[in-house]
């Protein structure tokens, strides 16, 4: 059995409670790191090769690292927006483990020298947002958040901010706005939220399983959380599995398991079927198609660069030979056309311009230059757009032409009579 | 003032959490909306004096973020998510069953005001689905609204239903 550093629930019964969080060790990683110099525990996190597990994998102590030292006012953001199709895995930590993000994201507090902590949690994590909020009144209660704490002299709060339905709020620049009281519209960087983040003063962003790794980094050393893992991933990943798996579900596993692997544990493929292609980070990164290769390579933050997408948030999505490529590419198409901030032309008109094209598979009328103006839209939006959203809305049309292009002729040929139409379920109109 | 009258305490709260008040707005809709089911024209206006900015700004914020909403709804927001992982475990086949089962499309109110329901984008439940949202909520009615089954699920929605008209 593996390393388990983030969901000790599923061994430790009632571990979001306060008193068996502390009974297993819970805030001694605090108390230790209270009595370190800040430059140390940035240096500490900085040596474990940390890397952010929201998506991008930028490495966490260098961005702590960012801050500037001088005694200005400091705020800390944690990313709880999780709102990518396939991800689920920010979820079970706060609801079966709230305490070690609440310990981290206080850890990282004192690094940095924040007095403030928000926690931005998306407003359909209603229920999770209340378990936050009664766990940060319980370690007020018991002296772990206010004025001195355990008497270091540190001072730090924490607050719960929620959402309302908006996926770009998971882009930490729109995040900061949302908190600010505005539109969750992505700022231009730089300048980068540790120069002028919320309300223009030094922020660090991190997402909740980032902050949940803090804990353990400092209680067992970064040498220790180094030794799990590969050079391009050190620690333990949860991986998201969803789709056509028989035990869909999280999955905390060492960075360096392959696919294949993976969806063993995951229970196999549904209906003994073959996997056909794999989006290994939600709907956002490039989808692989199913080959040997992709399914025994070990998986971390660098390897699956080569192949034009990433491991991001490890929220594998998995797609077997019973689905439709181009149908799926429109599913994802609607998500991006529905989530586009509304900010950047590109991005705003060519989601909008993809789902009308993509609405003429589900009619029966695609065209046979429909395709080659799918690639061709996809491609003027590339490189052209404030944020990632619009790169996003760009991988699941070039990735699945480039990989499936037969599932697109086989929608042409129904258009014209030749062929079979393909079955589609009923899709959705984008929503308000 | 309606809100400051009635929710008083719970607006205080949310101010005190921010440096800035304009940074409360999203608290202080929702609680707008839990006090009149939906955003009011009033509220808005209060809203706009508390917290010292233009009615329009809150107007764009409540039409930039999908969970807010300044027409009546029914009394209870049914969400269903389609998107790609629930909808190759069948959400799609399941959201046109409860649509008929009510009798109303997507994003309609049930003649008897009792249900709104939306297809919506995910809501972080993929290895449950087809999974269902009561008022923002997996867990409503004393029923968990994952892992459903078409029947399961028509039998907490009349469920719910019978509480309600008993109340």
């Amino acid at each position: 059995m593996s390393e388990i550093i983030l969901l000790r629930n599923r061994e430790i019964e009632n571990l979001r409670n306060y008193d068996v969080y502390v009974e297993h060790g819970g805030f001694e990683a605090l108390k230790k790191t209270l009595q370190m110099d800040p430059e140390d525990v940035i240096t500490e996190v900085k040596d474990s090769n940390l890397r952010g597990r929201g998506g991008a994998g930028f490495p966490t102590g260098v961005k702590w690292n960012f801050m500037p030292r001088e005694d200005v006012t400091k705020y800390v953001a944690v990313n709880a927006d999780e709102s990518e199709p396939g991800t689920f895995k920010d979820r079970e930590i706060m609801e079966e483990n709230p305490y070690q993000l609440l310990e981290g994201s206080l850890i990282c507090a004192y690094a940095v020298g924040a007095e403030l902590v928000y926690i931005y949690i998306r407003g359909e994590y209603w229920e999770i947002a209340e378990i936050l909020d009664e766990s940060i009144e319980r370690m007020r209660a018991e002296g772990l958040l206010g004025q001195d704490i355990l008497g270091s002299g540190f001072s730090c709060d924490m607050h719960v901010h929620i959402g309302a339905g908006a996926y770009i709020c998971g882009e930490e620049t729109a995040l900061l706005n949302s908190l600010e009281g505005k539109r969750g519209q992505p700022r231009i960087k730089p300048p980068f939220p540790a120069q002028s983040g919320l309300y223009s003063k030094p922020t660090v962003v991190n997402n909740v399983e980032t902050l949940a790794n803090v804990p353990w980094i400092m209680e067992h050393g970064a040498d220790a959380f180094k030794a799990i893992g590969t050079e391009g991933g050190a620690g333990t990943k949860i991986f998201s599995v969803s789709g056509c798996v028989n035990k869909p579900g999280n999955y905390e596993l060492p960075l360096g398991i392959t696919f294949r692997e993976l969806f063993e544990i995951a229970g196999g493929i549904t209906d003994g079927n073959q996997v056909k292609g794999i989006l290994p980070a939600g709907a956002s990164a490039a989808i692989l198609p199913a080959t040997d290769e992709i399914l025994d390579m070990p998986l971390d933050y660098e390897s699956l660069k080569p192949y034009g997408t990433g491991l991001g948030s490890a929220s594998v999505i998995v797609l077997d030979e019973t689905v439709d490529m181009a149908w799926a590419a429109s599913k994802m198409v609607q998500f991006f056309a529905h989530e586009s901030c509304g900010q950047c032309t590109p991005c705003r008109e060519g989601t909008y311009w993809l789902e009308r094209l993509y609405e003429r598979i589900d009619h029966g009328d695609l065209d046979p230059e429909d395709v080659e103006r799918m690639d061709s839209v996809a491609a003027q939006m590339q490189g052209k757009c404030i944020c990632a959203l619009g790169e996003f809305a760009v991988n699941p049309v070039m990735a699945t032409i480039k990989h499936f292009r037969e599932d697109y002729d086989a929608a042409v040929a129904a258009a014209q009579g030749s062929g079979d139409i393909p079955v589609m379920p009923e899709t959705t109109p984008a929503g308000d | 003032m309606a809100l400051m009258t009635t929710r008083r305490a719970d607006i205080e709260h949310h101010l005190a959490k921010y440096p800035d008040k304009r940074s409360a707005v999203m608290p202080l809709l929702y609680i707008a909306q839990e006090e009149y089911g939906h955003i009011t024209q009033e509220a808005i206006a209060e809203i706009a004096e508390i917290i010292d900015v233009d009615v329009t700004h809150i107007r764009g914020l409540i039409g930039f973020y999908t969970m807010y909403h300044d027409k009546p709804k029914g009394r209870h927001l049914l969400y269903i998510c389609t998107d790609l992982p629930c909808a190759v475990r069948g959400a799609e086949a399941f959201s046109e069953q409860i649509q008929e089962h009510l009798g109303i499309g997507h994003g309609d109110t049930t003649a008897d005001g009792m249900f709104t329901l939306e297809n919506v984008m995910c809501i972080g439940a993929c290895h449950r689905a087809p999974v269902m949202q009561v008022d923002f909520r997996f867990n409503y009615n004393g029923a968990n609204w994952e892992d459903l089954t078409f029947e399961r699920a028509k039998q907490q929605i009349e469920d719910l239903r019978e509480a309600q008209q008993t109340e």
